[in-house]
């Protein structure tokens, strides 16, 4: 569906939902852009779910405003909810239909013009790879083709935003590949916003990423800027013959010690301060046996467990 | 975007296995019906021919046929409705409409017209068993026809009554089995509970025992007595529970 361009795609401020008392989302300002990929993280249950059914109709929020594409949802929800494609957690696919039927009824609930339904079908079995089972009943598919057919139903109208929760649970490496490729593919025409636990996915796919906490926005910026957010550096240092930990917590500089292995420990220093040489010396005029000293990769693991376990404790 | 959704229901019930156990033994129990009504109709002719106005065949033997389906149809439309939201909802299919840019009101009229088509087949298959007498004698096509009319109103308000149920539940067999009991309820108290409160010094309105006596409603067009009250009674019972059912389906958005 070619529609105006509009550099936001979606624009939520404010969204709350509440379940009796209890509020599974807290006031969440969301912004994506054309052509950007968002990364939704949070732990189990931080509110990730209700979020995206929010963003997508499924759920009226308690308060706040959606726009997708400068359209209010909750005003004119036909017209926003055509401009979106949801696959939720479980892909919601009627078993006793073929593919070619399931996305036939897709592209016509979602106002794909007649004349251009059998294209939209075909382009969208060829991007998820389904071209060959268009026949095949999806109850009798596996389970990574019904993801690929979860996925297929939403971009048969070619939305201008689509939302994936959790899209590669459940896949076998390859197939998770090959559904990670299919997302940065979509990314270059499509906003996306991608739901997942799965870290590594966020820092090859994402562009953005957004932290949910027990509801509330904890972090929200550029995969670049996350990883320079997490303050002091780390190093890896392999030891021999290591002394007691105490001893290596007393190098001055270092802010905390953590024991990995018998031989192995993360160092981590205190803000602004690079004690790498006074190991190094430490290392070889008391003959710890020094084999490595590598500086730690900080990856996003680290800030997500920094971010929601800091809140934790507060 | 309503027929879309109606098409797809009624190519989901085609799909499923219900559907064809349904129309099977339906027409097993009412084809065995017809045959003992159309015997005993032989062995009574000629004692009818010594009246001086006596009851035709279609009287005879479709009125009773007619008066069995509403019996059939009472089982069967419960086990046709589950299917409608209470599955979709465990199968977790439900986001896909409620996701799509269509309404509440357009899902639920898809649903309950997806219903009515295939409720409107099994009419059609009543229908033919008297029409197969034809051939073979006159028939009352004036009382043929407001039997019908009155059975596509009946299994109408059954279909709207059996969709609410079934919009109030995750489980299919719960949203059935609620559905048989409330019909059965209505079929079999619409009348003496609405009296039974009247000599407690409750003021009942008689229109509104009217309305949930799909029974009732039935009976003037049973007897060829095309009553409009009746019928009008019978409509909005239909669309009563479509509303609920809407307003249901919407409030599950509102709360979650």
């Amino acid at each position: 569906m070619p529609s105006q361009e509009t550099a936001t795609t979606i624009a939520a401020r404010g969204l709350t939902r509440n379940f009796g008392n209890y509020t599974a989302v807290d006031h969440i300002d969301l912004e994506l852009k054309r052509g950007e990929v968002l990364g939704f993280l949070g732990p189990n249950g931080a509110g990730k779910t209700t979020t995206m059914q929010m963003l997508t109709g499924n759920l009226a929020p308690s308060g706040g405003a959606i726009s997708i594409c400068g359209i209010d949802l909750l005003d004119q929800p036909a017209a926003a909810k055509a401009k979106i494609g949801y696959l939720p957690e479980t892909p919601p696919l009627y078993r006793e239909l073929n593919v070619n039927e399931y996305l036939l009824l897709a592209a016509k609930l979602h106002r794909v013009p007649k004349a251009a339904r059998r294209e939209a079908i075909e382009v969208a079995k060829q991007r998820c790879g389904l071209s060959e089972v268009g026949k095949k009943l999806i109850g009798t598919l596996s389970k990574g083709f019904q993801q690929r057919v979860g996925i297929a139903q939403a971009i048969v109208h070619d939305p201008d935003v689509v939302i994936l929760d959790e899209p590669t649970i459940g896949l076998d490496p390859n197939q998770i590949r090959e559904i990670r490729s299919l997302i940065r593919e979509l990314g270059g025409k499509h906003s996306v916003i991608l739901s997942t636990h799965i870290l590594p996915e966020v820092e090859a796919l994402c562009d953005r990423v957004q932290i949910l906490h027990h509801g509330s926005l904890v972090y929200g910026d550029t995969i670049g800027a996350l990883k320079e957010f997490h303050s002091g550096r780390t190093v890896l240092l392999g030891l021999r013959r290591p002394p007691a930990r105490e001893v290596l917590a007393a190098v001055p500089g270092i802010a905390q010690v953590e024991t990995l292995s018998t031989t192995m420990f993360r160092l981590q220093f205190a803000a602004g301060e690079d004690p790498t040489d006074q190991l190094a010396r430490g290392a070889v005029e008391n003959g710890w046996g020094l084999y490595q000293l590598a500086p730690a990769q900080t990856s996003l693991e680290d800030v997500f467990v920094h971010l929601t376990q800091r809140e934790e404790n507060n | 975007m309503i027929f879309t959704i109606a098409g797809k229901e009624l190519k989901a019930l085609f799909a499923s296995p219900l559907a064809w156990v349904v129309l099977t033994v339906m027409q097993i129990i009412l084809g065995y019906a017809f045959l003992r009504q159309l015997d005993d109709f032989l062995q009574m002719q000629p004692r009818l021919f010594q009246m001086t106005s006596p009851p035709g065949v279609t009287e005879l033997v479709a009125a009773p046929t007619f008066g069995n389906a509403v019996v059939v149809l009472l089982f069967a439309v419960p086990l046709l409705a589950m299917r409608l939201v209470a599955e979709e909802r465990r199968n977790q299919t439900m986001v896909f409409l409620m996701s799509a840019p269509v309404s509440i009101t357009d899902i639920v009229l898809g649903k309950f017209l997806g219903l009515a088509a295939f409720l409107l087949l099994i009419i059609a298959l009543i229908v033919l068993m008297p029409l197969a007498l034809a051939g073979g004698t006159r028939l009352d096509y004036g009382l043929l026809a407001s039997l019908t009319a009155g059975l596509v109103l009946l299994a109408a308000s059954f279909a709207a009554v059996s969709l609410y149920v079934s919009c109030l539940t995750a489980h299919p067999m719960a949203a059935a089995i609620g559905a048989f009991s409330l019909l059965l309820a209505m079929l079999l108290m619409g009348e003496t509970a609405g009296d039974s409160l009247r000599a407690r010094g409750w003021h009942v309105p008689a229109a509104l025992v009217q309305v949930l006596s799909p029974l009732k409603n039935f009976a003037p067009l049973g007897k060829g007595l095309v009553d409009t009250y009746a019928i009008a009674c019978s409509i909005l019972l239909t669309a009563v529970f479509l509303v609920l059912a809407i307003r249901r389906l919407d409030a599950t958005r509102l709360r979650g």
